[in-house]
């Protein structure tokens, strides 16, 4: 079930890996950053075993483990798996270990995100930007106010609308959004300290 | 620990932002069900949402502040209930942090200009009606469930993650409290493989097969529904199945609700995308 790996195959020159040119301190910095010890990872495949979400993975959660401890920085950062995983933790509770995988992954994002690396997914980012953008506005998810502006984004306009229709059919997307009264008080967390 | 055994009547109550909008069904119900067993749910004044996941991938920083005014708005003196899972793992890590950094809870209590309290306990309702005890669930029982075969269905977040591994386990409490109302629980069948979640809305695709996955094994097992603590795993598993015939997922407070004899249950599965009515009316459950 563990899908290979495409960025490691090819054994050609141009794409060695030469494992002395790549960031030793990365190991070390997820580690400080998520709080957890992947240095214990034996890579006994437990994780990929128990993800649900393995089949939509470029690399299973202990091959992503694997580059860190190589210090392949890039593939880690631009991979799809971190952004696929969604956090259900069953890698994190399955681990013979007690590794936080989620954690790793959630580390990882963060770092994609601040280094300005290419997103592999850039259709799941889009969607947590819109889901920001609705907390910002209401301190509350608007579900259909989400999904619109996502489509816009992504512009998939007729992918998933007989679900919306029968969701919107069925009154499970309200038209208006549910508002906090105090507003001022969730748009505050969004602007810098400096600008307020 | 506050408001424990027979003192449990004043709860205050985070309802989250699913339960506000696409699974208000469960929060009717809810509320309905905590009326007949005595509880007083006092909602969270102006609440927002707890940071969820979405903000918590992108800005932890911001994700952390939200649960955190959800905290400084809860009373002390009574617990704060959730029923989503993913709200009560938030405003829980939040919460655990402000205890571990004394100054970044006075930051925050200058923020919010309220105080927060240490001690605040965050419940999720299942631990309420295990407080409760058998005896009260018993005595409220209008509609005995009849030997209806159910999946329990936890999802992957009241499955204990390791930032909770000192809190609660709530393992296993949605088959006793259905147990003891007359349902039968099928337990082999995927009861805490994760619906999805947010993929759902960017990648379909690879939640389908896993949705599939978890319906198929309720059938295999033999069920007639499946019943969920998790408002966003109820429309995950209603949405993605492509599966046929559709097992009904109901809400754990639907269910509970109907046994103890709510009656305006019409206007809940109305708004299920999978009818539930047939299967309660060839159980004689309704009407």
């Amino acid at each position: 079930m563990n899908p290979a790996a495409p960025d490691l195959k090819p054994r050609d020159a141009a794409n060695r890996i030469v494992l002395a040119e790549q960031d030793r301190f990365l190991a070390g910095d997820i580690k400080r950053l998520s709080g957890t010890d992947l240095s214990r990872c034996y890579h006994c495949r437990s994780c990929g075993n128990g993800c649900p979400f393995i089949r939509g993975m470029d690399y299973p959660p202990n091959g992503i483990i694997r580059l860190v401890q190589y210090g392949l920085r890039r593939q880690a950062l631009e991979s799809h798996a971190i952004w696929i995983c969604v956090g259900c933790h069953t890698c994190s509770v399955q681990c013979p270990m007690a590794i936080d995988i989620a954690a790793v992954m959630g580390t990882l994002r963060h770092l994609a995100l601040e280094e300005g690396v290419v997103i592999a997914e850039s259709n799941i980012l889009d969607f947590h930007r819109e889901v920001l953008h609705s907390i910002n506005q209401y301190g509350r998810t608007h579900k259909l106010g989400i999904m619109l502006r996502y489509k816009v984004r992504v512009r998939q306009w007729f992918a998933d609308l007989d679900v919306g229709l029968r969701m919107l059919a069925k009154r499970k997307m309200d038209l208006t959004a549910s508002r906090v009264k105090a507003i001022d008080e969730i748009t505050r967390l969004f602007i810098p300290d400096w600008k307020r | 620990m506050p408001g424990s055994g027979h003192h449990l009547t004043d709860l205050s109550y985070f309802p989250g932002c699913s339960l506000e909008s696409s699974a208000r069904e469960s929060n009717i119900s809810l509320m309905e069900a905590a009326g007949i067993l005595g509880l007083n749910l006092i909602e969270l004044e102006d609440w927002n949402c707890c940071g969820s996941s979405s903000v918590n991938i992108l800005d932890k920083e911001i994700a952390f502040s939200l649960a955190v005014r959800n905290l400084s708005l809860a009373p002390p003196h009574r617990p704060l209930m959730a029923m989503c899972p993913r709200c009560l793992y938030h405003l829980r890590e939040a919460h655990q942090r402000l205890v571990r950094e004394p100054e970044t809870l006075r930051a925050q209590e200058r923020r919010w200009g309220r105080p927060i309290s240490p001690d605040l306990s965050i419940i999720h309702f299942l631990e309420v009606l295990v407080r409760l005890g058998p005896a009260r669930l018993k005595q409220g029982l209008v509609r005995n469930l009849n030997g209806l075969k159910f999946v329990p269905y936890y999802g992957c977040t009241v499955f204990r993650p390791p930032a909770l591994r000192q809190g609660t386990y709530y393992q296993g409490e949605l088959g006793h409290v259905l147990t003891m109302l007359g349902g039968v629980p099928l337990t082999r069948a995927l009861t805490h493989r994760c619906c999805g979640s947010f993929l759902s809305a960017a990648r379909a695709d690879v939640v389908t097969p896993l949705v599939n996955e978890i319906m198929a094994s309720a059938v295999a097992e033999g069920a007639e529904c499946l019943v969920t603590s998790c408002a966003m795993c109820q429309l995950n598993l209603e949405i993605r199945c492509t599966l046929e015939p559709r097992l009904p997922i109901f809400h754990f407070s639907e269910i509970l609700a109907l046994a103890l004899g709510a009656e305006d249950y019409e206007g809940w599965f109305t708004r299920h995308l999978v009818d539930p009515r047939p299967l309660l009316a060839a159980r004689n459950l309704i009407a």
